[in-house]
């Protein structure tokens, strides 16, 4: 799949952001006043930051407000909607925290269930995906929650929560690639079935033309791949690795900012990989992966 | 209303769709062009090309011609001309991912249509089908996909046996049919009864309504194929006389 920056932007930054605005709901940490302006400052930076950016990508972006009408059938109308009632719940409770000097704890408690719902269907947009086995599997959604619940403890500053969810987004990230590594030859799908001629060998003898098309810039991704374990292991340090040995350390503001910005980067460079290396099925047509 | 766009129908009243043989097929691309000429000069955003006499050009097509070899386990290989458009899926996860309700099937007929000034350009549809049936045009900024020419079939504007795909009216080899694939009579219906007609990618559950005709066996050839064969047999296996000295000759140099 085509690694689009605004998408890559959106459910990174996004997937952060709400995962902050999760615990902030819990009232971990428990701030209040300017304090606790910074932090929510910070959390809708990243979630309104990242939606921003989402709808870059779109042909009518005039027309975003059509996205919130079909919540029974389409998980990306679902998230469009968890996604504003997250925010203006939190803003209340937000607003109640930094001006009120008040702590609306259940409605705390509703704002992060909507932030994680979030969360779930933006993975859940990709893991519906039947046309792309590395995507369609049960751990997609897993591994998005591990890393909005992971980093935004880090970035609420939750460092023995945050130790523990970095080393296990970091497993369960291994576990994706090792599942996502296997699903498209397990998938059932190959040129044959593509192409319904079951009486030899298939191979692609001609493309349909000799120029590249809509569906080629989709979704035939291939420049980059070669270098995916090395950018897996980079990811991986970045994300878990670093930020749990910085956590280790004895605690100073500098190291959490470096552990903080580690992460990211990590977090960025594995969103890359999760779009390059998945293959959507439409490229057996043209025999390319 | 809001529900019956977001969701499939449960049935529908005719199951309109192709029929496409590919034993037929000679991979002209006729119907490509008449599929792109129709479908940019009517209904909705025209299909556009970008850099159409450049480097690099590209284009929206909603049908396109692929070519297949197919190598059995014994025999020569044969070449299999392979047009593709959507398939008008009766289970079609283009429509329910959709999230402005912009795609829909229609409960009269099956066809699957996008409504441009609902669509968005997110692109989610075009990941959801396997086909490659969907194509964001880069130009109008909305996705694009056969509309089964419904511009045409109900058009009694157009002289009635105009009243077909423009991809079926245009192809000169008789191999794509048009018909009510719901009707167990229906001429398309008895093809596919009678071909072995099927599905592609069934493993993904989108229960497509066009069908592939696959292609049919290659005749085989017998040891004699004319009549006249054993007298066109040459008489001389070992060149003799004048020709087996300048055999033996031209090998000693």
């Amino acid at each position: 799949m085509h690694p689009a920056p605004s998408v890559i932007l959106f459910t990174s930054l996004s997937g952060l952001g709400f995962g902050l605005l999760i615990w902030l709901g819990l009232g971990l940490p428990a701030v209040s006043g300017w304090v606790a302006f910074a932090f929510f400052a910070i959390a809708y930076a990243l979630a309104v930051g990242g939606l921003l950016a989402s709808t870059f990508h779109l042909g009518h972006p005039e027309r975003a407000l059509k996205a919130f009408t079909q919540w029974r059938s389409s998980w990306l109308s679902r998230e469009g909607l968890c996604a504003v009632i997250a925010l203006c719940l939190m803003a209340l409770y937000g607003a109640g925290l930094v001006f009120a000097g008040e702590r609306w704890t259940v409605l705390g408690w509703i704002g992060a269930a909507f932030s994680l719902g979030t969360v779930f269907t933006t993975s859940m947009i990709y893991s519906q995906l039947k046309t792309v086995p590395r995507w369609n599997m049960p751990i997609t959604p897993v591994l998005f929650l591990s890393f909005a619940l992971g980093g935004g403890a880090l970035l609420a500053g939750q460092v023995a929560i945050a130790k523990t969810l970095l080393i296990v987004t970091g497993v369960v990230q291994i576990a994706y690639w090792l599942a996502g590594d296997k699903a498209l030859a397990g998938s059932g799908s190959s040129m044959t079935t593509a192409t319904g001629l079951t009486h030899g060998t298939v191979r692609a003898f001609e493309p349909p033309h000799t120029g590249t098309n809509y569906l080629l810039n989709e979704f035939a991704y291939v420049v980059g791949r070669r270098h995916s374990l090395k950018l897996r292991v980079i990811g991986l340090v970045l994300l878990s690795v670093l930020p749990v040995i910085l956590l280790l350390l004895p605690f100073s503001h500098i190291l959490a900012l470096v552990a903080v910005v580690s992460h990211i980067a990590g977090v960025l460079i594995v969103r890359w990989l999760f779009f390059a290396e998945a293959e959507h099925v439409v490229g057996l047509y043209y025999g390319v992966r | 209303m809001v529900c019956i766009m977001t969701t499939l129908p449960r049935t529908t009243g005719k199951k309109l769709g192709l029929v496409i043989d590919l034993d037929t097929c000679v991979g002209c691309h006729a119907c490509v062009i008449a599929c792109k000429g129709w479908n940019t000069e009517n209904y909705g955003a025209p299909l556009s090309d970008q850099d159409a006499y450049g480097a690099e050009p590209t284009g929206t097509f909603l049908n396109r011609v692929h070519s297949y070899e197919v190598t059995p386990a014994e025999g020569p290989a044969q070449l299999v001309h392979f047009p593709k458009s959507c398939l008008h899926c009766e289970d079609a996860p283009c429509v329910t991912v959709c999230p402005t309700g912009a795609s829909y099937k229609r409960t009269e007929d099956g066809i699957v249509l996008v409504n441009e000034s609902d669509c968005i350009g997110c692109g989610l549809c075009a990941w959801a089908c396997p086909y490659g049936a969907r194509e964001l045009d880069a130009a109008a900024g909305v996705m694009k996909k056969c509309t089964l020419c419904v511009d045409r079939i109900y058009n009694t504007n157009l002289p009635e046996e105009d009243r077909e795909p423009a991809c079926v009216r245009t192809c000169p080899a008789g191999a794509r049919h048009f018909g009510d694939l719901s009707d167990p009579d229906s001429a398309v219906s008895r093809l596919v009864a009678d071909r072995d007609g099927a599905d592609l990618m069934p493993e993904m559950g989108t229960k497509p309504v066009n069908k592939y005709l696959p292609p049919r066996p290659k005749d085989t050839l017998e040891a004699e194929t004319d009549i006249l064969a054993p007298f066109l047999a040459p008489i001389a296996e070992e060149p003799r006389g004048f020709f087996s000295w300048l055999d033996k000759t031209l090998e000693k140099i």
